[in-house]
């Protein structure tokens, strides 16, 4: 969905026809692969949850292209991300960080998981232990 | 005078929900027969009304008639019939009349069963009735779509293009059929909570059914529009959107099966009235945040606090009326049931732990971020990585088991001579990921490991099928099946598009080639192509294989000149085993144009399971259609 609304975003403002990546591809495959697995994991920030791989926003196109910058400089992936965090936050990650504030985020599902599953087995014991024949 | 008709219209719908309301409370009580049948006219006089003004609004839009605000910001006298029509509930104003429209007919449909006792068919008119009651307040007070215009304007603005599809016109009504029939399901928890009716879940039933088969194919819908709308090939993004509408199907999928146990040996009977509840409440959430606008997405039409209140008010008095008329009644009403570890109660309750786990996961992704934010100013991207840590193996452990369950007999079971017979299935299973393993690239144990569960949910199935020789047919039996082997394709064709996707970006000028997956795309250039309101850029793609031509393709890119919008028209080529995907991108110099093509291998499974999943729905509906039709001599009063 978000794809559309970059889609509108961009029509609207009338950006230059900037397309997809292909033009800026990494001549070696290897390197445009991590490039392109980085661009998975970074979302684009002008638009509603769309990752940079996706985006066609020139921010994106100029992200994509900064990304492949620092690959050929011979940077690691994570460090690209750090100094990307620097930059724009915790919200340019796909994937939220384990910290402090998301601790709740990322414990509720498992969490839920344990205490549903530990109702289920003293409810099991119990109907096991009840008489037979009642409704 | 349309507008008026609608108008007058709603206001009488809305004097007969106060109607209803009433007498369907007052019908709750033992000696009050007459308010009975108050309620029952007052519920089809509902339908009659809210239909006429419904009516009113398509005809408006039909006739093009620019004195409505709501026509004439929405649509144009070039647009299309079909989406002239389908235009009306592509806006907020006539979306939510067509939750009200959905509304009544559920209540009408409510009216006209028989499967409930009268007490309780009468109080589940009267909660009904509050609903409508409410949603027409909402209407007439913040999003009345029959406001007029002085002077009218020469012509409309135009439909959003992207909402001028095939598929975006029947996705919403479809989904609307799903969220509202979960009304009618938490109308009849209500009304057992209210009446202490222990049979409620027999007569909730058919309503459970047919809103989770309208939620199962209205997501589906969304997915394959995204799929072939959007031009990147994708067919979920775990958007807030599409979570609206996961929630209330996971949580509706936990009270079908807690349902069962409860109509079938009384068991769980609190847990399967608070999960009618949260049903209904996530329904309403999801509506909540599609229509307020606090996610800003093309889905929210309207950025409008005044209205995101009002919902929001609405949420709190359900959840909180239903959730204190819960602790207030269900005390009196669990009866418990005995049952062995080894039991379908068991692997009903274990199917609920790992529902409610996931639908938990759903819920706080969605609304962790907005939460966050708006208390301590921190933004962060909940994306997919998130969900494919959390959400994908509770879900996959959850699948591993489903085969179980419909093996195992009520109240005392054999798990071992169900594993016995489930052996071949389990064989299947793991000859397809060592096969899978030894024979594809890239070689992952997640591919494997999905690829056995999505074998072994179908070959289950199969065998679940032949085991019960002649009994298969029945439709419980079926109805099983059909929906365990429809999960397996689901995951086989979201298995295989995940791992096996390949894409080609390519800029291409008249004559020139590339290859993907394969094939070999020969670009034969772009022409200029008129729709009845759009222009197109039409681009003649030839296919070939070892130099033969197996077909031609003509992605579009169209532009909509009215409302200075522009679209991606995909051409896709299916085999069902695979999907070769087209969509073309932006002119870079003369007559060189961006293509981007995609080989998406059994993507098309992925929404033929979802079919599959909605046929045994069905199969489960006419069982129970003909069971009611068998049992209405034999129980003719139903017992207290």
């Amino acid at each position: 969905m978000k794809r559309f609304f970059l889609a509108l975003l961009f029509l609207v403002a009338a950006l230059p026809a900037q397309a997809a990546p292909a033009p800026d591809a990494l001549d070696n495959p290897a390197l445009e692969a991590r490039a392109r697995n980085l661009q998975k994991e970074l979302r684009c920030l002008v638009c509603q949850g769309e990752s940079l791989d996706e985006s066609n926003a020139s921010l994106a196109v100029d992200l994509r292209r900064l990304i492949r910058a620092r690959i050929k400089a011979g940077d690691s992936d994570a460090a690209i991300k750090i100094f990307l965090v620097s930059r724009y936050g915790d919200f340019i990650l796909m994937q939220p960080p384990f910290e402090t504030n998301t601790y709740a985020l990322w414990l509720t599902p498992f969490g839920v998981l344990i205490v549903a599953a530990g109702i289920a087995v003293w409810v099991v014991f119990r109907a096991k232990r009840r008489p037979q024949g009642r409704a | 005078m349309t507008g008026e008709i609608g108008e007058l219209a709603l206001c009488l719908a809305l004097a007969l929900s106060i109607v209803m309301t009433m007498s369907g409370l007052a019908g709750a009580r033992e000696n009050a027969a007459m308010a009975r049948s108050v309620a029952h006219g007052a519920a089809n006089g509902l339908l009659v009304f809210i239909a006429l003004a419904f009516g009113a609004l398509v005809y408006a839009s039909i006739t093009s008639d620019f004195s409505l605000l709501n026509v004439a910001q929405n649509s144009h006298t070039l647009k299309p019939l079909i989406y002239k029509i389908s235009g009306v509930w592509g806006n907020h104003e006539g979306s939510m009349l067509l939750w009200v429209l959905a509304l009544a007919i559920y209540s009408a449909a409510i009216a006209a069963s028989k499967r409930g006792g009268e007490r309780l068919t009468s109080a589940a008119l009267g909660v009904q009735g509050i609903l409508a009651l409410a949603f027409l307040v909402f209407i007439l007070l913040t999003s009345n779509p029959f406001v007029r215009l002085d002077p009218p304007p020469f012509e409309g603005a135009g439909l959003n293009p992207l909402l001028q599809d095939f598929g975006l016109a029947v996705h919403p009504p479809m989904l609307y059929a799903g969220y509202v029939g979960l009304s009618a399901t938490f109308a009849f928890a209500a009304a057992a909570l209210i009446t202490k009716e222990r049979d409620w879940a027999r007569a909730a039933r058919p309503f459970m059914l047919s809103a989770w088969i309208a939620l199962t194919l209205g997501i589906a819908l969304g997915s394959w529009w995204a799929y072939y709308e959007l031009g990147w090939g994708g067919f979920w993004f775990w958007d807030p959107v599409e979570n609206a509408s996961l929630m209330p199907w996971l949580v509706a999928t936990a009270l079908l099966h807690s349902a069962l146990a409860t109509e079938r040996t009384g068991a769980f009977r609190s847990w399967t009235l608070l999960l009618a509840i949260a049903s209904f409440s996530l329904s309403l959430i999801g509506t909540f945040l599609v229509r307020s606008g606090v996610l800003s997405s093309v889905h929210s039409f309207a950025n409008d606090p005044e209205r995101g209140v009002f919902i929001l008010a609405m949420i709190v008095g359900a959840i909180g009326g239903a959730l204190a008329l819960f602790a207030w009644r269900a005390p009196s009403l669990e009866g418990g049931a005995s049952f062995e570890p080894q039991s379908r109660e068991t692997a009903l309750l274990l199917n609920n732990v790992f529902l409610a786990a996931a639908a938990a996961t759903v819920f706080i992704g969605t609304l962790y971020p907005l939460a966050l934010d708006a208390l301590t100013g921190t933004k962060i991207s909940v994306g997919p990585p998130y969900f494919a840590i959390t959400f994908a193996p509770i879900f996959i452990a959850l699948l591993v088991l489903v085969p179980f369950g419909p093996r195992l007999s009520w109240r005392k079971g054999d798990l071992a001579a169900s594993l016995r017979l489930l052996a071949p299935a389990l064989g299947i299973a793991l000859v397809a990921a060592v096969g899978i393993l030894a024979f594809t690239a890239p070689r992952t144990l997640f591919g494997a490991g999905a690829f056995a569960v999505a074998a072994w949910l179908i070959a289950s199935s199969v065998v679940d099928f032949r085991a019960r020789g002649r009994h298969a047919l029945k439709a419980g039996a079926l109805a099983s099946m059909l929906a365990h082997a429809g999960l397996g394709v689901t995951l086989l064709g979201i298995s295989g598009t995940t791992l096996w996707r390949s894409e080609a970006l390519e800029v291409l000028g008249p004559g020139e080639t590339t290859s993907i997956g394969g094939y070999t795309l020969r670009f034969d250039g772009v022409k200029a192509a008129k729709g009845p309101n759009y222009d197109a850029a039409r681009a003649t793609i030839t296919v070939l294989d070892d130099g033969r031509t197996i077909t031609v393709m003509h992605p579009e890119k169209r532009i909509y000149p009215v409302e200075g919008q522009d679209t991606v028209e995909t051409a896709i080529r299916t085999t069902i085993i695979s999907d070769l995907y087209l969509a073309l991108g932006d002119e870079r110099e003369k007559g060189r144009w961006v293509i981007r093509a995609y080989v998406n291998p059994l993507a098309p499974l992925i929404w033929l399971g979802a079919l599959v999943m909605a046929l045994g729905g069905f199969a489960a509906l006419w069982s129970r259609v003909g069971v009611a039709r068998a049992s209405t001599v034999a129980v003719a009063e139903p017992a207290e």
